[in-house]
């Protein structure tokens, strides 16, 4: 028993101890420890909807963006409290998601895929025509938010916004742990492995992958509030082409269907980024697109695989109910 | 009256550029089951090739194209030898993943060697007189456009229909392993026809310069618009991809005409739906 | 009536003639094969019945209702259910696994996010139960990708009686299983439920002479004749059939 819990936490464990240990190594880096941070909710929200359920989709900034927004507008207009903001952002993503859906959920392969890309596309088209609204290519200015809770104020250096980022993105994994265990996760592996089979046995396919596409939206939706609370902008490029292709790099680069890939990839990728790339966007475009076909070529199933100790560690966690 | 003929024009034009670049990628991806999102990217090297012989060694239009297309042909052949043929076996996510990678190298090569400006190609004066209908003017571009795309669609029924390749590509798109079992030679027919949708996707970005313009960003900037147009015709097939990238080509445009502020989202709006409805496209079988 | 009713069933593809004007009764307890060359139709039958094909013309009832126009999935929870000709299995799930999700499914909860999947001791136990009555309970922790063909349609029987079928379909259910090993799914037809309604689909003459006691014959769609299996035995133009051409 204590040994199961012991690999189950173990990675918790070590994904706190590393979080911390990031904030006191690199003080002045907090923003980008941040992105970080907000990029891993985005590319969990993508390995529900892509490495588990098996939907997919080079669109999920559809739902980054639209949480973005709303979360902006909100703050904006009505109430700047985070918490509530994150909760718009979370359900403006999840009814795109919900609506977009019940169309992108009929096809499959290249169509579904194409699909996803054209909704980002329109949704990027409309925050750009909407411009008494979103700002439109300006991007959306002035947001301000409250202190989280109630107690910690946004302050320069971006401390609170580290961790506030941080408390986010350890719920949200905790929730998807328990989610991805639930039947409702093993019926979304069942629709990935066999939709025939799934079928057979009297499953509504359709409207579990509508599900977990909605459920995904809204995660995302959270990424894309804690965006622009922190960042206190929000721009067109939040629904852009490349983000959710990143995030589908960052997803596999890890390993689909695990959780702790998503996270791996995440950090590597951004790190790469940050180093290799930064100033100038075309060199970064071959370093990236070397990458990717290395990892299709050499790591199929990602870097989680790559060490045996890791992989172990991932199937404690992974099949630890059974 | 005069709109509506601007619209059919235009349209139809725009419609046959995007079925010589389109078409090329359903009959790969019917043929050899491959996700290919960087196929906008050999209409990009094609563009790029022509501007490139064109304003920089000025060369003429007439002997630029056809160079170009060959140079676009010659760098497909060994990355299919390459590349595609080890992802024909691989998974959707992983094909989506190696296509992506390639059509990032893509950009960032054009762009190292050519920069990340506008890459113009200049017409010659024959394409850029007026051409007089008796009702209508018309530019001699957007004529030649719909010449060659008639001449493209006719020359690939041609193709299909009475030659012995033809005879081979049906059999192998119907069913490749008893194509295989019979003694096709699947993996030329492969490398050959990705050749031939390598070469019709550079002679379409060249002469949909204009409506497409070229740049380093072009295979991700139409990525969808190629996408929606196999989508829509359904994968495989020659004829749904030119009435599909026909009838894109007009809605487009008169969208564009009719409602200039909400073209993109009626546009995207109408491929949403038919799809919802027919999800395998006009002629899509599998 | 109880159980299966087919009246008049007729599938086209395009201009081919697949099913055609097929009548076919099957009642609870009733053990039936329907054999015939390849091609002849049995699957596209198979399909028909259980919703994965839409009929082109024709009824079909279950207990007297009439279930044509029904979505395969909803046609499961009535009690219909099948194997398929090539194994349908979660491959990368272990037999258990393969168990929990019809019974999940079965009992409703697919959509229940906030519990653990295996956390419920009365279906566990079934699946223990399940696994015993086919042999799989050594196995319950490997992959089903791992396990040997003749083991994968046995997961395959075990997981679609996890649905408690009233109607149970077996497509080819040895076909790709060595001689060998034949015998494990012979035994598991004989040990299925009695008051259950099977119908084997089968190529292996020996198995459905052990398990039918009533046999079908199609023939490019039609149904040539129907009846106990040593009238089919003398059959002249079912002997013709199989011993004359294409036996496989
Ligand atoms: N989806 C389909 N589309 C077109 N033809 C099909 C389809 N499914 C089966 N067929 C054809 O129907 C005939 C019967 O197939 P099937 O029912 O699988 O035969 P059997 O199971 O008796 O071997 C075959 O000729 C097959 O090619
Ligand atoms: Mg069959």
């Amino acid at each position: 028993m204590l040994r199961r819990y012991g690999s189950q936490y173990a990675p918790a464990v070590l994904m706190i101890a590393v979080a911390v240990a990031a904030f006191f190594a690199f003080p002045f880096n907090l923003a980008f420890l941040t992105r970080i941070l907000i990029m891993i909710v985005l590319v969990l929200s993508l390995d529900l909807v892509l490495g588990y359920a098996g939907i997919a989709t080079l669109g999920q900034a559809a739902m980054y963006g639209a949480g973005a927004y709303a979360a902006g507008l909100f703050a904006i207009h009505v109430w700047a409290d985070p918490v509530a903001g994150l909760l718009i952002g979370a359900l403006a993503g999840a009814a795109l998601a919900a609506l977009a859906g019940l169309a992108l959920m009929r096809t499959h392969g290249l169509t579904l895929i194409m699909l996803t890309i054209a909704v980002a596309q329109i949704c990027s088209e409309i925050a750009n025509r909407a411009r008494d609204i979103t700002g439109g290519a300006d991007g959306l200015r002035g947001i301000r938010m409250q202190p989280v809770l109630g107690i910690w104020e946004f302050d320069f250096i971006g401390r609170t916004g580290y961790w506030y980022a941080f408390a986010v993105a350890a719920v949200v994994m905790v929730l998807l742990a328990v989610l991805v265990r639930s039947p409702f996760g093993l019926s979304l592996r069942g629709i990935h492995q066999s939709p025939e089979r799934m079928l057979a046995i009297g499953a509504p396919v359709y409207w579990r992958r509508h599900a977990a596409y909605t459920l995904g939206g809204g995660i995302a939706g959270i990424a894309g509030a804690l965006t622009a609370q922190i960042t206190q902008l929000v721009s067109l490029e939040t629904f852009s082409f490349a983000l959710s292709a990143e995030a589908m790099i960052m997803l596999i680069l890890g390993g689909t269907g695990r959780l702790y890939g998503a996270v791996i990839g995440t950090v590597i990728f951004m790190w790469v980024h940050h180093t290799a790339a930064a100033n100038d966007p075309f060199n970064w475009l071959f370093v990236i697109g070397a990458m990717v076909l290395a990892v299709v070529f050499f790591l199929p199933t990602g870097l989680i695989s790559l060490p045996p100790a890791l992989k172990r560690l991932a199937k404690g966690g992974r099949h630890a109910g059974s | 009256m005069d709109l509506l003929l601007n619209i059919a024009v235009d349209g139809i034009a725009y419609g046959m550029i995007l079925f010589m670049i389109a078409v090329g990628l359903s009959v790969t991806m019917g043929l050899m089951r491959v996700v290919n999102l960087a196929h906008g990217g050999f209409a990009l090297i094609g563009g790029a090739l022509a501007h490139w012989l064109g304003a920089e060694l000025g060369l003429g239009f007439w002997l630029a194209a056809p160079l170009a297309i060959a140079g676009t042909v010659l760098i497909a052949l060994p990355l299919e030898r390459v590349l595609y043929r080890r992802i024909y076996g691989f998974g959707e996510l992983q094909q989506v993943l190696a296509t992506i990678g390639l059509t990032f190298l893509m950009i960032a090569s054009v762009n190292y060697l050519l920069g990340s400006t506008l890459l113009p190609i200049e017409l010659p004066p024959a394409l850029r007189q007026t051409v007089d209908l008796g009702f209508r003017q018309l530019t001699a571009h957007r004529a030649a456009v719909i010449v060659v795309g008639l001449v493209v669609i006719a020359g690939l029924w041609g193709l299909l229909d009475r030659t012995r390749f033809g005879i081979r590509l049906r059999a192998a798109v119907d069913n490749r392993d008893t194509a295989s079992a019979i003694g096709i030679n699947t993996s030329s027919i492969y490398m050959l026809t990705f050749a031939l949708g390598a070469g019709l996707a550079a002679l379409g970005g060249i002469l949909g310069a204009e409506l497409l313009p070229i740049d380093a960003y072009y295979p991700l900037r139409y990525m969808v618009l190629f996408l929606i147009v196999v989508a829509i015709g359904g994968m495989g097939s020659i004829l749904g991809s030119f009435v599909a990238a026909l009838a894109i080509g007009v809605i487009e445009t008169a969208s564009r005409y009719l409602v200039p502020d909400l073209a993109t989202i009626v546009f995207f709006g109408f491929v949403i739906l038919f799809l919802a409805v027919r999800p395998r496209g006009l002629m899509g079988s599998a | 009536m109880q159980g299966l009713e087919v009246r008049g069933l007729s599938k086209r593809f395009g201009g081919l003639v697949v099913s055609e004007n097929i009548d076919f009764d099957l009642k609870p307890g009733d053990r039936k094969a329907l054999i015939g060359p390849n091609g002849a139709g049995k699957s596209t039958f198979a399909n028909l019945v259980t919703g994965i094909l839409a009929p082109s013309g024709g009824t079909i009832r279950f207990d007297g209702q009439d279930i044509g126009g029904m979505g395969e999935a909803h046609r499961v929870k009535l009690g219909i259910a099948k194997t398929f000709q090539i194994t349908t299995l979660f491959p990368e799930m272990t037999v258990r696994e393969n168990l929990r999700l019809p019974i999940l499914e079965r009992e409703g909860r697919g959509f229940r996010m906030f519990r653990r999947a295996s956390g419920d001791a009365a279906v566990e136990d079934e699946i223990g139960t399940l696994m015993a009555q086919f042999d799989l309970g050594p196995l319950a922790d490997r992959p089903v990708r791992d396990l040997a063909y003749g083991q994968q349609r046995l997961v395959e029987m075990a997981l679609t009686l996890a649905l408690k079928p009233r109607v149970l379909i077996l497509d080819e259910p040895a076909a790709g299983v060595p001689s060998s090993e034949t015998h494990l799914i012979t035994d598991a037809i004989a040990r299925l439920p009695e008051d259950l309604a099977v119908l084997v689909i089968e190529h292996d003459m020996d198995l459905v002479f052990k398990v039918a006691r009533s046999i079908v014959v199609l023939v490019q769609g039609r149904i040539l004749t129907e009846g106990t299996p040593s009238e089919i035995a003398g059959n002249a133009q079912v002997r013709e059939l199989y011993l004359g051409g294409g036996h496989d």
